[in-house]
């Protein structure tokens, strides 16, 4: 994938460019202006703390960054500036937030672990999304998806007491979106994102009818589903709270990536489904009914994004808002695409997108005031910087977006 | 299907008629599609314990029902018709613009600026200038995506709709910091001066000259997409890229342009909005057109002509949800249900020809919308 010799200004010309600038101001700044004395703690969780200099850490990143960009311009070390380049991000991204935490401490496992809290719906956002576009049907109806399973997830857990139901009853909402979507894609041949702007709609006018028809009168419940310490396991000194010790749809988020990761590569029912997703016509000479495929296939990208709705309502705020997906879903998109329409990689794209929230929200919590609507944008303008970066790199599934016309 | 050499095709009685139902049944559709949603809505109201008739009367009332109720909804049809006319100008080169929304607010940002900020000029210099300023915003915000669309491949429908909470976000921000007016307890912008004002059309209604803008907007574009040779170009990519660009035609030039001219329009709704009827730009601009355009674009089959009765239906129908909920207890958000139901029937027009028995399509040149992710 990487083109040795090729000349002029490619992509990883530009990010190496980026880099080292980035270094170069980092480091001058960092030494010129920088309070010899500000320094910042960086905690990690339970085993301790590290008192850092704020110059001279940065000062040492800024010229990391530097090195790990300077690979992009001599042609013949192009190879390596694949593997520098990211690292040289993340430091970037470190250094940023020893910035930002100048004279207070942060700790760094919280933020992780705050990452990978709210990297959950969008990475169930990308598996829904991989299952439909496998299958060759594009969804750009998460998003509605979403919303409406937090709505009605949290109206069922109202109405019954039981917030377990409502959690089902939130993912059969998502199924029951997805067969409207698949009705109007694969048997009325709608082109597929109008129908899926159609349901985006139709969510966000059937959720906010249910919450001021009914939702509103009820009392602010607040509960939520409970985090879960797995026995053993969570006792793990710093891997130990990062990992196992979440609320339930986390988990379900990570078995679900391995489940799909496996049955979409390693069983009949996903080569069927990747079959029909690239070539519909050879699948259905072969036998495989690329009608039912699809249908099926939908309708469990669907049931996962449900998932994705109780996540927002029952299991983090405890009681539904308008709009409260707030892009989530677009954002899954954006995930999957970077990820190639493979499970892990979009889960990937999802820690990156998750990580700019979870940063604002942690750095709030510390007493450090940007304007929020700044950090707000963060996620959608990495989102089209990445998209950007992206494309070309990326196959989606051959025929997406193309209506079978059994022949 | 062409008739085989030697047998006769039908008569010019029987030609007519059947003209005659393609052409109407192309214009049955949307009705039907509209009328069917309202069933629908009807079915909806009817479930949740309300009364069927007195909602939709308080819809009819409050939108058509007096002098004041008209000029509303011709005030809500102003940006209604710009923003549809900039979906239709996307759809028409193969875009998906949901770009609207963002290209609105940004739009109406600098416009208000230059509404404010520019003291000391007559009122024909003024004006015109913040709305160049505001159709300039639209038109940037509206240039991004088709840049990187058109340079990158990068999928209209996702960057248009990140740049949608971008702009927002930025407009936000800058209502409440640098833009604030101080003196008044909302948060919004100082007024703009009186000579970027967009008049009054008749004394005593809400009823400003960007309804007269909204109507040239209609000719114009009309005028751009059939009378002109980038019209013609943008027209054909949107039918056939490869053919398009086997003849000659850029399809990168045509994608920025149809982009930038489509975020114009948007920008032009804000503008509108802006300068003809709050006069300063508040920090809660509720505005939704993003997807309302979409939808009236789709009922006007990206049709500049059609795209003012769609207008007019939907200012209709928002205008007059306001009385209907006062009068049934009915919650806004069903016509957003409607609408969804709306856009679903028409873009999936077999299912209104399936329930009503209208003669299936044949080969009538369809717009065809979108394009997969645009590999």
């Amino acid at each position: 994938m990487v083109r040795t010799g090729r000349r002029g200004l490619t992509r990883t010309t530009v990010l190496g460019a980026i880099l080292v600038l980035f270094g170069i101001s980092l480091s001058v700044v960092a030494l010129a202006w920088i309070d010899p004395a500000a320094s910042a703690a960086l905690g990690v969780a339970t085993l301790g703390r590290v008192n850092l200099s704020v110059r001279t850490s940065l000062a040492i990143i800024g010229f990391l960054c530097c090195l790990g960009g300077a690979p992009a311009f001599p042609p013949k070390l192009h190879r390596f500036a694949r593997f520098t380049l990211v690292p040289a991000a993340l430091l970037a991204v470190l250094a940023m937030l020893i910035a930002a935490a100048s004279g207070r401490s942060l700790d760094l496992v919280g933020v992780m672990k705050a990452s990978l809290r709210m990297s959950t719906p969008i990475a169930l956002g990308v598996l829904a999304g991989i299952w439909c576009e496998r299958s060759a049907v594009i969804n750009i109806a998460i998003e509605g998806m979403m919303l409406s399973s937090a709505a009605f997830g949290f109206g069922f857990f109202l109405w019954s007491g039981n917030i377990w139901l409502g959690v089902l009853a939130a993912i059969l909402t998502g199924g029951v979106m997805a067969l409207l979507h698949a009705v109007l894609s694969i048997t009325f041949k709608t082109d597929q994102i109008i129908s899926g702007t159609a349901i985006n709609i139709l969510a966000v006018g059937a959720s906010g009818f249910l919450r001021r028809a009914y939702l509103v009168k009820a009392y602010f419940v607040g509960e939520t589903l409970p985090i879960v310490r797995i026995p053993f396991l969570s006792k793990i000194p710093v891997i130990g709270t990062l990992f196992f010790e979440h609320q339930p749809i986390v988990y379900c988020m990570i078995i679900l990536l391995i489940a799909t990761h496996i049955i979409l590569f390693y069983t009949r029912w996903g080569l069927r489904t990747r079959a029909v997703g690239e070539h519909p016509l050879a699948a259905d000479t072969v036998g495989i009914n690329v009608i039912r495929t699809r249908y099926i296939n939908v309708i469990i990208g669907g049931l996962i994004a449900g998932l994705a709705g109780a996540w927002f309502s029952l299991e983090t705020v405890g009681s539904f808002e308008d709009l409260m997906t707030r892009g989530k879903g677009f954002i899954a998109l954006a995930a999957m695409i970077f990820g190639n329409w493979n499970p892990f990689g979009g889960f990937l794209g999802s820690l990156l997108f998750a990580s700019a929230d979870a940063i604002q929200i942690k750095l709030e919590i510390i007493g450090v005031t940007i304007p929020p609507q700044f950090f707000d944008m963060t996620p959608y303008i990495v989102t089209m910087i990445v998209l950007a970066g992206l494309i070309g790199r990326t196959t989606p599934p051959a025929a997406d977006g193309k209506p079978y016309e059994k022949q | 299907m062409p008739a085989e050499s030697g047998e006769k095709g039908p008569g010019p009685a029987r030609r007519f008629i059947i003209a005659w139902t393609r052409g109407v049944s192309v214009f049955f559709v949307p009705v039907l599609a509209v009328f069917t949603a309202l069933l629908i809505g009807a079915v909806v109201i009817w479930t949740s314990g309300h009364d069927v008739l007195a909602a939709y009367r308080g819809l009819i009332e409050g939108s058509l029902g007096s002098p004041r109720a008209i000029a509303e909804t011709l005030v809500l049809l102003t940006p209604y018709t710009l923003a549809g006319l900039a979906v239709a100008l996307g759809f028409r080169c193969g875009l998906f613009n949901i770009g609207a929304e963002g290209q609105f607010y940004i739009g109406a940002l600098f416009s208000v600026i230059v509404g404010f900020g520019l003291h000391g000029l007559p009122a024909y210099v003024h004006l015109p200038l913040a709305m160049l300023a505001g159709a300039f915003g639209g038109a940037l915000w509206g240039a991004i995506p088709g840049l990187l669309k058109a340079k990158i491949g990068a999928h209209e429908v996702i960057n248009t709709i990140m740049m949608n909470y971008i702009g927002v976000r930025i407009v936000e921000y800058l209502v409440k910091n640098q833009l604030l007016d101080p003196t008044s307890s909302l948060d919004r912008t100082r007024y703009i001066l009186p000579t970027a004002e967009l008049p009054r059309l008749i004394p005593g209604f809400r009823l400003h000259a960007g309804f007269i803008l909204a109507l040239i907007a209609v000719f114009v574009v009309f005028w751009l997409l059939w009378k002109t040779t980038t019209g013609f170009e943008i027209r054909s990519v949107g039918a056939n890229p490869t053919a398009a660009k086997a003849a000659g035609m850029s399809i990168t030039k045509n994608f920025v342009l149809a982009m930038t001219f489509s975020g114009l329009l948007a920008g032009l709704a804000g503008t509108g909005e802006v300068l003809g009827l709050n006069h300063n730009l508040p920090a809660a601009f509720v505005s939704g057109y993003g997807f309302d355009s979409i939808a009236i674009a789709l009922i006007a089959k990206s049709h500049p002509f059609g795209v003012m009765p769609a207008a007019f239906l939907w200012g209709a129908l928002r205008n007059g949800a306001g009385l209907m909920q006062v009068r049934a207890g009915i919650s806004v958000d069903l016509i957003n249900i409607i609408q969804a139901l709306v856009i679903m029937f028409v873009a999936a027009d077999e299912i209104i020809r399936w329930l009503y028995r209208l003669k299936p399509k044949e080969e009538i040149t369809e717009v065809v919308f979108t394009r997969g992710w645009g590999h």
